[in-house]
């Protein structure tokens, strides 16, 4: 079905960016194909590039790590097994590695490289509140990500790293967690919160400057002065990793900016995700990151929109009781078994033409949207793709070369 | 207790789901639907996003509940203005003006510790709930858009979270009474939204087990949406089968013209499409006992108010 030209409007894939960058970031909002497209990038660069590829993910799918040949994604990176390549009749020129981004495993090392010493970590370690932050928000996993990018692009072992982002309430969360975090652990805001728990005990209780005191008081009384105390003493233990914490994430926030970086925005023809995809490749312009690409992920084929064939479909529905009646008529003398009674041909023909138009509604509204993209702010992305809505799901390589091809090369071969 | 009553007869719906399986829309139909039935509903926004009033064709609102459809009221939480409603009703600490300097103090607290932001989303809406039946506010259901299904969790188990983290206090003693109305299957449901896809369903399964697991929210339905048409019956099938044989196909082409190869490919696209999905269909079935909803996919050109109305209908047709 996907296999044939005119499928997709010919056009410049994703090769020169991934043979350029040594860093893709694929991002998105929730649904719309990010991680299989980021691992099919991966593979296609793999296949036509050679070199090391890793793909980061985040939470993939069963079915990924079986159609690589993965009993599960983990931590540490793992190598595509040939044979996998073999059975899909794929000869690669380089090496196809996946790990998985599993937050609370890097988080517990990057205490770990930090705290000043190993008490200290362990003291942030088993602090209740410790899993709350770095489990719980959204902003934690993001950040995670980066920082582990930005570890593992470090240890240059890899000739192009594709990322695949953490699902964010907002596409553009994740580029401001580094500076969110030091932020966060470093600003003279927390020195304000936690200074009344500075002075020590035995010295009279609290020493609240003017300042913080209605802070205090509203804090008191909604949730106690114990809890209070407890996060504060959390964050002075967290303190002390104020330095490393903002070195790396100046740090990762220069990786993200380096030219070597650049982002793949992926959506669908759908009007709520396109609309963040939009807004979200403004917003890498507007922070002067590289946008490479706008992928347009699962969109339907070109064909419904065809006169020739909205023709074909206006006249089954309008003489689907002649045709039936046409195709009884060869059955008998053909011998078609299949299509020997008339009516039941006349219903499938009507079903047909019913199927086509339905599908040509959506595949419109799609035609619509895509020229809306036309009048995006320039400068937009270098190259827009578009990959076709598979017709079955990926469960082998082959099938994520499918989806890896049109990537690579901005059109369906033949 | 006795068994839990209809749906749309409880007082306060959470609906949950992985991102672009169309949650919000589901959200806003339900909301449409109880409000057709004559119930007054508060339909509350957590994501600021602002996509629910758009599923009106309504501009954005803010925490004020305004009206956005016969019936229903849309709100937008925001944690600093249920901050605020907190300090002047219940603490009886009257704010004027914005919380300024505070309110980066409170973000900054509110980030770090344990379910405070959580607290005060689920906090407004217990809050609402207990206000109208106890007859000073006249909600009579409150559909949630709640967190998806990676933090719904944390959000929902926030009043107990709390409970086990302060010991005395005043927002302890608020918490019990939150817990209770959480808790109670007559009045209370948390529903999952999903479509026919893996991951989806996989969350979806997740989910259930994982709020049996730590939650004290009773479960309400499982909406599958956007469930694909089977075009064929089987022995439409064959039929479909034999017009590939040449002498038909040339006998289509000659009597609908050449777009008849496109029209075929287009029927087979459609076929493989609703047939790749089916097994995880199957999978949702067989993994989660709650009434599963099926509602179809929508052929349409917009998504405004008419789309909200027609997923309305469609999921009154699978709750009769």
């Amino acid at each position: 079905m996907a296999d044939r030209p005119g499928l997709i409007s010919g056009g410049q894939g994703l090769e020169t960016l991934l043979a350029t960058r040594e860093v893709v970031v694929f991002c998105g909002s929730g649904g719309v194909g990010k991680t299989s497209t980021a691992a099919a990038a991966a593979l296609a660069a793999a296949m036509h590039l050679g070199g090391k590829v890793l793909v980061l993910t985040i939470d993939p799918a069963r079915r990924l790590a079986d159609a690589m040949g993965l009993e599960s994604f983990g931590n540490v990176a793992r190598r595509v097994p040939l044979d996998q390549f073999a059975a899909a009749g794929i000869e690669p020129r380089g090496e196809l590695w996946a790990a998985m981004l599993d937050t609370k495993r890097s988080w517990d090392e990057l205490i770990l490289r930090h705290a000043p010493d190993e008490a200290t970590a362990y003291r942030i370690l088993d602090n209740r509140m410790y899993a709350n932050v770095t489990g719980r928000f959204v902003q934690s996993h993001d950040y995670i990500a980066m920082e582990r990018l930005f570890d593992v692009h470090a240890s240059g072992e890899y000739d192009l790293i594709i990322i695949d982002t953490p699902p964010t309430r907002n596409a553009i969360d994740f580029l401001d967690a580094p500076a969110r975090m030091a932020d966060f652990f470093g600003g003279r805001l927390l020195r304000w919160l936690t200074m009344p728990y500075r002075a020590g005990k035995g010295r009279g209780g609290r020493m609240i400057n003017v300042a913080s005191k209605p802070f205090y008081q509203m804090a008191d009384r909604i949730l106690g002065s114990q809890f209070l105390q407890d996060i504060a003493e959390f964050f002075l233990n967290f303190q002390s990793m104020y330095d490393g914490f903002v070195e790396r994430a100046k740090s990762v926030e220069a990786l993200m900016h380096d030219r070597r970086t650049s982002f793949a925005v992926v959506t669908t023809l759908e009007g709520a995700p396109l609309r963040e995809a939009e807004s979200f490749c403004e917003e890498l312009v507007r922070r002067r990151y590289h946008l490479g690409a706008l992928v347009l992920n699962k969109t339907l084929p070109d064909y419904f929109l065809d006169p020739e064939a909205e023709t074909a479909a206006a006249a089954l529905s309008r003489d689907a009781d002649a045709l039936g009646a046409v195709l009884a008529s060869i059955a008998d003398d053909g011998g078609i078994a299949a299509l020997a009674d008339a009516s039941a041909d006349a219903i499938v023909l009507r079903t047909l033409a019913e199927s086509f138009r339905n599908y040509g509604v959506v595949a419109r509204r799609e035609a619509e949207l895509r020229s809306e993209l036309g009048r995006m702010a320039a400068p937009g992305p270098e190259v827009v793709v578009r990959v076709p809505s598979l017709d079955t799901d990926i469960s082998d390589l082959a099938g994520l070369m499918r989806i890896g091809e049109v990537l690579f090369t901005g059109t369906i071969r033949p | 207790m006795g068994p839990a009553p209809p749906l749309l007869d409880r007082r306060l719906l959470f609906f949950t789901g992985k991102g672009g399986v169309g949650k919000s829309t589901v959200t806003a139909a339900t909301a449409v639907l109880a409000a057709e039935q004559g119930k007054k509903v508060l339909l509350v926004e957590v994501d600021a996003k602002n996509n629910l009033t758009a599923l009106f064709e309504h501009e954005p609102v803010g925490f004020e509940p305004r009206q956005v459809y016969p019936g229903v009221f849309v709100m937008q939480m925001d944690t600093e203005a249920s901050l605020r409603e907190y300090l002047k009703v219940q603490a009886r600490v009257p704010v004027f003006g914005r919380l300024g300097p505070l309110a980066r103090a409170f973000d900054f607290v509110a980030t770090a510790a344990p379910g405070v932001r959580e607290i005060l989303t689920v906090g407004k809406i217990c809050w609402d709930l207990r206000e109208s039946i106890q007859g000073r506010a006249d909600w009579d259901l409150i559909v949630v858009d709640a967190a998806a299904t990676g933090h719904v969790i944390s959000q929902l188990d926030a009043p107990r979270a709390i409970q086990e983290l302060v010991a005395v206090g005043p927002i302890r003693n608020q918490t019990d009474w939150m817990v209770e109305l959480l808790r109670d299957p007559a009045l209370t449901a948390l529903n999952v939204v999903t479509s026919p896809e893996e991951m989806p369903v996989n969350e979806a399964i997740e989910l259930v087990a994982a709020a049996r697991e730590q939650l004290d929210v009773p479960l309400g339905v499982v909406v599958v949406n956007r469930v694909l048409p089977e075009p064929f019956t089987r022995g439409d099938e064959e039929v479909f089968a034999a017009l590939h044989e040449p002498a038909s196909l040339a006998a289509l082409r000659e009597g609908a013209g050449p777009g008849i190869d496109q029209v075929l490919d287009a029927a087979r696209l459609a076929v493989s499409m609703r047939r790749s999905r089916a097994p995880h269909l199957a999978h949702l079935r067989d993994e989660v006992d709650l009434p599963l909803l099926l509602l179809p996919y929508l052929f349409v050109r917009d998504h405004g108010l008419r789309v909200t109305r027609m997923v309305a209908d469609a999921l009154g047709q699978e709750l009769l």
